[in-house]
């Protein structure tokens, strides 16, 4: 009941900022029809609807870390936590009232990217809805790294750290270059890193490719998993102090 | 039992001490007010009380619980922190009535909770407006009607008229008036005269301990002063002089 309705707060203020919500799935479909033109023209393997859609869907939730951490680091700046915080609610139930909302928000945007890739020309099957299925789990590592961001900054410091955050996630994802094409050390940090792994996934799932999937999801399962339990000490520290 | 007993509770910051071995007890449906200069420790024992900061040493029980070990009073207390605590993208209806929510009331009684609020503070023309868009002094009475909702047995109100013009203080003093009695009211306040009209005792604290205590009568004879400012500069000074 009370996540619930904490998680009905959460939303109307995210909806309640347009431009914010405007930007965070606007500018991903943006970048995608751009790209979508470049590879009418050029025909790169790596910008294949199918390859790009995959990358964009991932590098949109960038912003759902971005909506999870400035809403946490407003709250906690504005004192509203802190009255929260006397509230009977637990630290488990403002963990799950955060995120729910970030996961229907993270829903919309892969439904959305993939709509707009059919409208491109990609071909539709049943592959795209087990993709958007297998991005659940891949949003819920980005709206714990909003969590986690917004338990430590303020609103100010999550706004700087996201700009370079969302560089981290499109440059080591391989959603613009193929990282066999680095190698080396390069291709090991991106691949220690869970976004690689979370566009190989989606790309694998959507061609309908599961060989070697599930390493990329334990990858994933693992970063999400430690991240969670690193937000929630945080968290609950903050309540205390 | 006492709605609150805290039994030589200290909170240290590092090296500083913000509450130094405060031992009081506060009874039920009193009106408690906790005075002292800035940083003398009052809001730090308020949080303490609330159970946002654990006291690095003593106890402190309100209800019977002790609020370290035990959360179940968050349910039967309720605070307004000293800055506002409003939810800026909700109207004033959708605050309270998710204050009335989180707190085990259902949709319906919550909405009905919600409008008397309206009511009472007298909110009602700003009701279906976003609370960002609300002056201080709305946002303040928002903030109180969001700590009274829900029918607190002890109630927090950490310096509920800071910042507030004349005609709004005076307006939020009567409608906490009106609460003497029914609800154990704990105040911080820098307006001398708030504490002295409104509290049956007063606490004076200085650097984290108690100066003295007692209600506004017992004070002056304690002092040998007529004028409670008087009472509190003496108290203050005698241990600035430590």
């Amino acid at each position: 009941m009370n996540i619930s309705v904490f998680s009905s707060r959460n939303s109307k203020e995210i909806i309640r900022d347009p431009l914010s919500i405007a930007f965070g799935i606007g500018l991903p479909l943006i970048l995608q029809i751009f790209v979508s033109a470049l590879q009418n023209k050029i025909g790169v393997d790596i910008f294949k609807i199918e390859y790009f859609t995959s990358g964009i869907a991932v590098f949109s939730f960038s912003f759902v870390s971005l909506f999870s951490g400035m809403l946490i680091s407003k709250d906690r700046t504005s004192s509203f936590l802190n009255k929260l915080f006397s509230s009977p609610l637990s630290a488990f139930e403002y963990i799950l009232g955060y995120t729910f909302p970030m996961l229907f928000i993270a829903i919309i945007q892969s439904v959305c990217c993939f709509a707009l890739s059919i409208a491109l020309g990609m071909q539709f099957n049943a592959n795209i809805i087990y993709a958007v299925i297998v991005l659940i789990p891949v949003s819920l590592l980005f709206i714990a790294i909003g969590i986690l961001l917004g338990s430590l900054f303020n609103d100010k410091q999550v706004g700087g750290i996201f700009a370079g955050f969302a560089q981290v996630v499109a440059l080591s994802s391989g959603m613009w270059f193929d990282l066999n094409l680095i190698g080396g050390v390069m291709k090991s940090i991106c691949y220690a890193l869970p976004f690689a792994h979370a566009v190989d996934l989606v790309k694998g799932v959507v061609i309908g490719n599961y060989s070697g999937l599930f390493i990329h999801f334990i990858w994933i399962a693992v970063y999400t998993v430690v991240i969670y339990i690193l937000a929630v000490k945080v968290f609950k520290k903050n309540m205390k102090n | 039992m006492k709605a609150i007993e805290t039994l030589n509770l200290s909170k240290a910051f590092k090296k500083r001490k913000a509450v130094d071995g405060l031992t009081l007890s506060i009874e039920k449906g009193e009106f408690f007010a906790l005075l002292g200069q800035n940083g003398a420790g009052k809001t730090t024992t308020i949080k303490i009380l609330c159970g946002l900061s654990k006291p690095t040493e003593g106890k402190a029980f309100v209800l019977g619980k002790d609020v370290s070990s035990d959360d179940s009073f968050k349910e039967k207390i309720n605070v307004s922190p000293q800055e506002t605590a409003v939810a800026p993208n909700l109207s004033v209806y959708e605050n309270l009535k998710f204050i009335a929510e989180i707190y085990g009331n259902k949709r319906n009684a919550a909405s009905e909770k919600a409008e008397n609020m309206i009511k009472y503070f007298s909110l009602s023309e700003r009701r279906n407006d976003k609370a960002k868009t609300l002056s201080g002094g709305m946002q303040r009475k928002l903030s109180i009607a969001m700590a009274l909702i829900t029918d607190p047995e002890v109630l927090f109100l950490d310096e509920p008229t800071l910042g507030l013009d004349v005609r709004a203080r005076r307006e939020l003093w009567e409608k906490i008036k009106t609460l003497k009695g029914k609800v154990t009211i704990i105040l911080t306040t820098h307006y001398l005269e708030e504490a002295e009209a409104l509290a049956d005792r007063i606490c004076i604290m200085n650097r984290g301990r108690i100066s003295e205590i007692g209600t506004v009568q017992e004070l002056k004879e304690k002092t040998g002063k007529d004028n409670f400012e008087d009472v509190f500069l003496m108290l203050t000074e005698q241990e600035d002089e430590l």
